[in-house]
């Protein structure tokens, strides 16, 4: 505690949301799961929560200078760990992803996730331009390129796909340029069907039953009809907790994760689904204005990259729950349940805490 | 710690903001995503969250029994499963269907041949597919509940028939609704569903039918049952009985045993259908569950056509029966008069043919008058009736006896029979009226065709004094009974009786053979040739083939029970094919009566077991020996097609 911080400069109106969010999900994961075989999840959650708080307090003391000068190392580690997954990773609903730690099996693209914050904060802070030019932008695709190649392979597009807003983001503000956007999009939407071809069955499946719901009956079609039903049924108010019968009768897939939103808001109906993203949005614009009052650039950096991935999985993971997203398998963050997902927003947030703590010194 | 960071303050602070404002739109259209769900389409969500959770299980409401008139059950129900396929989603279907099909051990084909053809239905609406569930067959959908929730189980209640199609086309079977029943029905009727298919199972599938219930559950999603909402429990069907005296019915069922034929006991005072009896008759137990294609097709090929209820659908010659219509057509219409008397040498002309009595070769009647005429058969007696009356009397009395239509018996599709007159040639042939078939006519041959009800309908009704009470197999006050009064002269119903009284009871008497000590049994005899003695000869078969009539009543005026029965393809004649089987039931009857009357009790209970009635069908059929062909009263007809009308 002698580096100049003090615990009245953590940002506890940050941690008094993420604490509304992550009870918002234990209630619910309890509501969800308390009369099935899965019973006692949410007791599981708050254990991950508590571990979670606990290293997100750890890793707000490290000064992040001291950590993003170890970017390189970690991007190796990062890819090592990626690599090793694809080799003796754990197979766990038909994908490579998880590698046991301590007893728990852990998803590696969920580590790899936040080193890739790092390293795009150190890369997007050495740039000395207001504009970031070309020669940047590519090496930046690069830097993101090989991990998310490696990441797809596991297979799992979700997690790859959040490090795009992440380079996007990261781009955004370290000057990218209009004209350079502009092709990177014609590019991007010109490589569409390309990339189709490199899409697993299921996940091409999950496009065409988003494209066209009703020539899916029980696929992922089936599942985001049924979320539907969960968030529509729950009208303004809500059947009340512990009284969604698409959430109790377990036609909700994964209601405890991936469809948590789903099954609040159905017991919780639309006053509940404000509150919850009255509060991530909240949680969000609270990083932004941590990025605007960061010390440096690299701070800035660091707390957008976390923005960026926080934010896209809310997109996604809402968006998914409401139909208007393929499902994509991404968790909505402090709600879902998970531990690997837990840990990592946590660890991102102590990034935040770690930028803010430090703003004022020198 | 390298300084590439170099405490680089320059923020971005535009774009950070431009963030901002990207992350408040984004939650704004998510919200957007929520109102749309939660506010606007709501309702729709409801109803649909709603069918998920609640699933409706029909209960079946059981079908009324029948009793006989004694209270006796005839046919009931017994509780089974049945397998139901829900199609809510076809595509869990197609997949699971190989493992269904091999865990119900269900042709693969047959079950895809069977979603083809439901295919119309709504989705909603489950299937059977297997109508009676083994214990094996619920293990594996208990087992299977998580993999493959498709399978519902539902109680139903199949019916029971007496064993070896006992009575089977009185009580006819039930089936299973055809889609075209269903689409009739107007929701009312749902796929698996039974409804009579024939017989009173039919014709009384109103009353018969109850009111099904439905049971609506909470599932979970995978069909497992959580929790009950509500219970409308089935209104069973109403309970029928019948007229059938079951002791009269087994006597003969007993009595045609494996021969081709039908009896019918009707009760004249009241048109009760006493038994009612027709052989070959298929199993309905068979059709109790479901009958494969296979099977069906065989019934309907069988020569022996089983499915037919010849009691009111065979269409026969009357051969010498007619000779009553005949008889009584003389004595009313007077046409010739009562004292009429003709020569039988054995045979006589008539038009330019000749045209055998029954005994030819072997005697004559020599001179006879009406009564002995009838005691006796004479055919040559009645060639000469027939040829002064002329077919339009005959066709009139035929037809005022019952005759040429329909009784109106409570059974689905009963034939009519047929009386040929002049106006029927024209209409359906197209030239006049050959007199030389008339003679044919006069003697129950030619196109004369009666069915057994007819026959036991007129014979009561002429024994009654001209009181034709219409037959029926349903209970019911005798004010409610349809009527029709014949004027018929008191000479003409005491000659006539007299006659069948003479025909049973008097030394000569064709029906000799079987007359009942201390009961008056009347009746009269008949073979119909189906197949000419001579063309039997022909063709190595010896006697030839006949349909063999006797019709039997008792007593002799105002009869209380009359029975008629007819053996088909026989190759002896009605006293002998029939006659016992009617002389069986009438003395029956009065043996019940007459311990009735000494205050005992007749009606026990019986159980019947399956193996008793089929065994005691069995004996009796063993017991049958061939007659001795005394009575024999043939008319040996030559084939009237070629004849010519002359003068």
């Amino acid at each position: 505690m002698n580096d100049g911080t003090t615990t009245r400069d953590y940002d506890w109106w940050m941690l008094a949301i993420v604490a509304a969010i992550c009870a918002l999900g234990v209630v619910e994961i309890y509501s969800a799961t308390h009369g099935s075989a899965l019973a006692g999840m949410h007791m599981k959650q708050i254990r991950w929560l508590m571990i979670g708080i606990v290293l997100m307090f750890v890793l707000s003391r490290l000064d992040y200078h001291v950590i993003m000068d170890q970017a390189p190392i970690l991007y190796i580690i990062g890819l090592i760990a990626l690599t090793a997954v694809l080799l003796v990773g754990h197979t766990r609903f038909g994908a490579k992803r998880w590698i046991p730690v301590l007893g728990e099996f852990l998803q590696v693209s969920e580590l790899v996730k936040l080193i890739i914050i790092i390293v795009l904060a150190r890369f997007f802070a050495e740039v000395r331009t207001d504009e970031l030019s070309l020669q940047d932008l590519i090496k930046a695709g690069l830097l993101v390129g090989i991990p998310l190649v490696l990441i797809l392979k596991q297979p799992d597009l979700g997690t790859a796909l959040v490090l795009m807003p992440m380079l996007i983001v990261g781009a955004f503000l370290a000057g990218l340029q209009w004209k350079h956007a502009a092709v990177i999009v014609l590019i991007g939407v010109m490589m569409l069907p390309v990339g189709w071809h490199f899409l697993k069955p299921y996940q091409k499946e999950r496009v065409t039953s988003f494209l066209h719901p009703e020539e899916d009956a029980k696929g992922s079609g089936y599942q985001v009809l049924q979320s539907k039903i969960a968030v529509g049924s729950g009208g303004f108010w809500g059947k009340g907790f512990g009284k969604g019968s698409q959430n109790q009768l377990g036609y909700i897939p994964v209601r405890y994760s991936d469809f948590i939103m789903s099954a609040w808001a159905e017991e919780q109906g639309f006053k509940g689904v404000l509150l919850a993203l009255g509060l991530y949005m909240a949680l969000l614009l609270r990083l932004v204005q941590n990025a605007q009052r960061a010390k440096d650039r690299a701070g800035m950096f660091l707390v957008m990259g976390v923005t960026a991935a926080l934010g896209f999985h809310v997109l996604v993971n809402v968006a998914m729950v409401i139909g208007a997203m393929p499902v994509t398998g991404i968790p909505l963050p402090l709600m879902s349940y998970g531990g690997s997902a837990t840990l990592f927003v946590f660890l991102a947030i102590g990034l935040v805490m770690n930028v803010r703590l430090r703003r004022f010194v020198n | 710690m390298s300084y590439w960071f170099r405490n680089d303050s320059r923020l971005p602070q535009e774009r950070l903001a431009a963030a901002s404002y990207v992350i408040v739109g984004m939650i704004t259209l998510l919200l957007l995503g929520f109102w749309k769900l939660q506010v606007i389409d709501s309702d729709k969500y409801v109803v649909m969250a709603e069918r998920n959770r609640v699933r409706s299980i029909p209960i079946i409401a059981p079908r009324g029994r029948m009793l006989d008139r004694d209270g006796r059950v005839l046919v009931d129900n017994y509780p089974s499963f049945s397998v139901l396929l829900l199609r809510d989603d076809m595509a869990a279907v197609e997949k699971n269907l190989p493992a269904i099909a091999d865990g119900l051990g269900l042709q693969l084909d047959d079950l895809k041949e069977q979603l083809a053809n439901t295919g119309a239905l709504p989705k909603f609406q489950p299937i059977v597919i297997k109508p009676e569930a083994t214990p094996a067959d619920v293990a594996f959908i208990e087992s299977h509940r998580a993999d493959i929730p498709l399978l519902e189980m539902l109680m139903v209640h199949r019916r029971r028939y007496l064993p070896g199609g006992f009575m089977a086309h009185a009580s006819g079977y039930v089936g299973e609704v055809s889609e075209k029943q269903i689409e009739d029905s107007n929701g009312k009727l749902r796929p698996g569903d039974f409804a009579g298919k024939s017989g009173l199972e039919r014709e009384y599938n109103d009353l018969l039918v109850g009111t099904d219930g439905m049971r609506r559950v909470i599932v979970n999603s995978v069909g497992k049952e959580m929790g009950r909402l509500s219970q409308q429990e089935a209104i069973p069907g109403k309970q029928i009985q019948l007229t059938i005296d079951y002791d009269l019915q087994q006597i003969a069922e007993q009595g045609l045993g494996d021969k081709k034929g039908a009896v019918v006991a009707l009760d004249p005072r009241t048109g009760e259908v006493l038994a009612f009896a027709s052989h070959p008759a298929p199993d309905p137990n068979d059709f109790a569950v479901r009958i494969s294609k296979e099977e069906w097709q065989r019934l309907n090929d069988d020569p022996g056509k089983p499915l037919l209820n010849r009691v009111t659908q065979a269409q026969i010659a009357p051969g010498s029966v007619f000779k009553i219509v005949m008889a009584t057509a003389m004595l009313e219409s007077k046409t010739p008069p009562e004292n009429f008397t003709a020569f039988c040498p054995g045979y006589g002309v008539f038009y330019g043919q000749m045209h055998k009595c029954w005994v030819y070769g072997k005697k004559s009647h020599g001179v006879v008058n009406l009564h002995e005429a009838i005691v006796q058969s004479c055919d040559v007696f009645f060639y000469n009736v027939g040829m002064r009356m002329g077919i339009d009397t005959i066709a009139k009395y035929a037809k005022m006896l019952g005759l040429g239509e329909r009784t109106g018996i409570d059974l689905p599709s009963e034939e009519p029979g047929l009386v040929p007159s002049e106006e029927w040639v024209q209409r359906v042939y197209h030239h006049k009226w050959y007199p030389g078939s008339t003679i044919s006519v006069a003697i129950g041959q030619g196109s004369v065709m009666v069915t057994p009800i007819q026959v036991a309908y007129m014979i009561g009704g002429i024994a009654s004094g001209g009181e034709f009470k219409q037959p029926h197999l349903l209970i019911k006050d005798s004010k409610e009974v349809p009527e029709k009064q014949v004027d018929l002269a008191e000479n003409t119903v005491e000659q006539v009786t007299q006659g069948m009284y003479g025909v049973v009871n008097e030394p000569g008497g064709t029906g000799n053979s079987i007359r009942l000590q201390g009961i008056e049994f009347c009746g009269k005899s008949g073979t119909a040739q189906t197949m000419s003695y001579n063309a039997a000869s022909r063709l190595g078969l010896g006697k030839g083939k006949n349909d063999g009539w006797f019709v039997g009543y008792a007593p002799r005026r105002n009869p209380e029970i009359v029975v008629a029965a007819v053996v088909e393809d026989t190759a002896e004649h009605g006293g002998t094919a029939s006659g016992p089987v009617v002389r069986d039931i009438v003395k029956a009857y009065y043996d019940k009566k007459e311990k009735k009357g000494q205050g005992q009790t007749t009606v026990q209970y019986k159980h019947y077991d399956v193996d008793s009635v089929r065994s005691a069908a069995m004996q009796a059929a063993e017991e049958q020996k061939p007659g001795n062909g005394e009575d024999r009263e043939t008319a040996k007809v030559e084939k009237v097609s070629n004849q010519k009308a002359r003068p």
